[in-house]
């Protein structure tokens, strides 16, 4: 087994009436910015996922993000891999340093 | 015997109470119905209410709709079982898939808390049927931040051929809203749809709370009509007569 980490980077397809964008780009101009358009708001999330190779853990993630990360009338997703942040478990020393990150912030 | 209707509760629904009450004083049997149970205790319809489930994380509804309550609501309006989302119950709903399309952020992106005027496009369903007449004005408030009904134009022509609306928006003299008529159409839902009903005809949501509007005291009883149409017509489905038949289509 493996771990792998990822983003899912989810944005309101094109068409879709987006407020927030719209009101980020409303608030431009108080920053004195020109030539900034057509601004749109979305989330991204970022997980670990365990499995057996990265296909696999990507396959995962691919359920996840159409299942419940994105609504598909609204929303398109793209998955990505997190460089760096992916290693194979078994030793004591092998888990990404994020993933570390997250244990330790376990409240003791 | 009252009949006997659910009432779902999520970690965060709120107006599960004022649903109960609304449903007692329509002569039904409220079952509240815990987010983790898999059964629905035998009720003859259930009922969604609004609130935040799950904090509303993610996108409204969407957490909820995973919980094993949901597996049990879905194979129920699977097998023609009547369910009514309000508000937060309607964007469950909505998210499971149970009725055609998205509630998106307002378009003012303010939570908006106020009364609105909707009416039934039809009376021939088990959700309107004891309503006095189509297109007259009902006044109830609303409560959400992401009200704003979205479908692509394929997906709302489809769903206008189907007679997939349920209500609209409308101002008090029952006119249609304008898409961009804040004062009727708060929210900015495209073609000022305020409430839809599946294809077959046992599942609705609408984002006003006719609960909160189904007595006197509250301000406007225009809710009350709603309410007793779906006590109606689970107290048909129980007796074992369809409710869809209550208005053929």
């Amino acid at each position: 087994m493996s771990t792998h980490r990822f983003a899912v980077n989810v944005t309101p397809k094109p068409g879709i009436l987006d407020p927030q964008g719209r009101a980020v780009e409303g608030s431009l101009g108080h920053l004195g910015i020109d030539g900034v358009s057509a601004v749109r708001v979305g989330r991204r999330i970022e997980l670990t996922v365990e499995a057996d190779g990265e296909p696999a853990a990507r396959a995962v993630v691919e359920r996840l993000a159409a299942e419940l990360l994105a609504n598909p009338l609204i929303e398109a997703y793209a998955i990505e891999s997190i460089a760096g942040a992916s290693s194979t478990t078994g030793g004591s020393s092998g888990a990404p340093a994020d993933a570390t990150a997250v244990g330790a912030g376990e409240p003791a | 015997m009252p009949v006997r209707v659910g009432v779902v509760v999520f970690p965060g629904s709120n107006c599960d109470r004022d649903t109960v009450h609304a449903l007692d004083q329509a002569g039904a049997e409220p079952v509240v119905l815990w987010h983790e149970q898999a059964s629905l205790d035998g009720v003859a319809a259930v009922v969604l209410p609004g609130g935040f489930a799950f904090g509303d994380y993610l996108r409204a509804g969407v957490i909820a709709r995973f919980s094993p309550v949901m597996r049990a609501v879905t194979a129920f309006a699977q097998d023609g079982g009547l369910v009514l989302g309000i508000c937060n119950g309607f964007q469950v709903i909505a998210e499971a898939g149970l009725v055609p399309g998205a509630l998106l952020r307002n378009r003012s992106l303010r939570f908006l808390g106020r009364d609105v005027h909707i009416a039934a496009e039809r009376l021939d369903t088990p959700f309107t049927h004891a309503l006095a007449a189509a297109g007259q004005p009902l006044r109830m408030p609303i409560a959400h931040g992401e009200g704003c009904y979205f479908g692509d134009d394929a997906a709302l022509d489809e769903l206008e051929t189907a007679r997939g609306v349920l209500f609209r928006y409308v101002d008090a003299a029952g006119e249609r809203a304008a898409d961009d008529d804040r004062a009727a159409n708060p929210n900015g839902s495209l073609r000022a749809i305020a409430g839809v009903i599946s294809p077959r005809g046992n599942v609705a949501g609408l984002m006003p709370h006719p609960e909160r509007a189904a007595e006197a005291i509250l301000g406007s009883d225009d809710g009350a009509g709603i309410i007793r149409s779906l006590v109606d017509s689970a107290a048909k489905a129980a007796a074992g007569e369809s409710p869809i038949a209550v208005g053929a289509r």
